[in-house]
């Protein structure tokens, strides 16, 4: 089973979900999460799912409850990145987020949790 | 109304096949020409479906062909399993009905995202839900066999 790699940056932990999820792995993302939140010195979750192109009402859910984990643990959490036609079928079917703020992107993520950070790509040509 | 040869049976049994599942119903979709949003609301539905298969139905198969009507091309899928079936499909289809696995959006949610929807159940006969979906919207043929509130 794949696991999601987990990045902490200062007191952000923040999750790269990319590609199509088992629901072995979303579950096992959830228990990671909560694993390091709890560890202590994480204020925020950003789970940014621009590489997720479908979110089904098992993967809608696993994200509402890792929210809502981290709102117990006391970490907020925002869903960044969700793509325009993931967002209308969530809609269409019914299933709200809730408990989890969102941003646009990560960035934009970062900026709501008082982080100023500029993420750009690194490509291998790039250099002083 | 199907066209060329229909393809080979997917089983359902684990949250492995699901994924097997959603990408070949993504690739069928790309195929009849539907837009990121139909691509992404048809293989949604059909994950619903093939995941109440799995949890409901002890596993089960999902047929997918593409399906022609006129000059509007479309993907068709059949999800069927032999589980316990379902007694009241009114109130199975009503949002928040769960026998307790997730958020009773499923097989709801699904309808919804569809341009075709029919289920057949009964009482210890399995379930059977075909979906359909066609690049032209609005052309439906036979969503009209399930009440709505009835």
């Amino acid at each position: 089973m794949d696991r999601i790699p987990l990045l902490r940056l200062g007191p952000v932990l923040i999750v790269s979900v990319q590609g199509d999820l088992a629901d072995a792995t979303a579950v096992a993302l959830r228990h990671d999460v909560g694993d390091a939140v709890s560890s202590g010195g994480i204020s925020g979750v950003v789970m940014d799912v621009s590489g997720v192109a479908i979110v089904d009402s098992y993967l809608g859910r696993v994200l509402t409850e890792i929210a809502a984990d981290c709102a117990l643990l006391g970490a907020s959490t925002i869903v960044a990145g969700i793509k325009p036609a993931v967002a209308i079928t969530l809609v269409e079917m019914g299933l709200r987020l809730d408990g989890a703020r969102t941003a646009r992107s990560l960035e934009a993520a970062m900026a709501m949790l008082g982080l100023d950070v500029a993420v750009t790509a690194v490509s291998a040509e790039s250099g002083p | 109304m199907s066209v060329g040869t229909a393809r080979a049976a997917l089983p359902v049994r684990s949250d492995v096949d699901l994924m097997a599942v959603r990408e070949a119903t993504r690739a069928a979709a790309a195929e009849a020409g539907f837009s990121l949003v139909n691509q992404t609301k048809l293989v949604t539905a059909v994950s619903e479906l093939a995941r109440n298969a799995v949890v409901h139905g002890g596993g089960g198969e999902v047929r997918l062909d593409p399906v022609q009507q006129g000059t509007s091309r479309g993907v068709r899928l059949v999800v069927s399993d032999q589980g316990p079936g379902i007694a009241d499909i009114a109130e199975a289809l009503t949002d928040g009905h769960t026998t307790g696995h997730g958020l009773g959006l499923g097989l709801g949610g699904a309808r919804r995202l569809v341009d075709d929807f029919s289920i057949d159940s009964a009482p210890g006969q399995g379930t059977t839900v075909t979906i359909a979906m066609w690049a032209t919207p609005g052309l439906s043929t036979f969503r009209s066999r399930v009440p709505l509130r009835p």
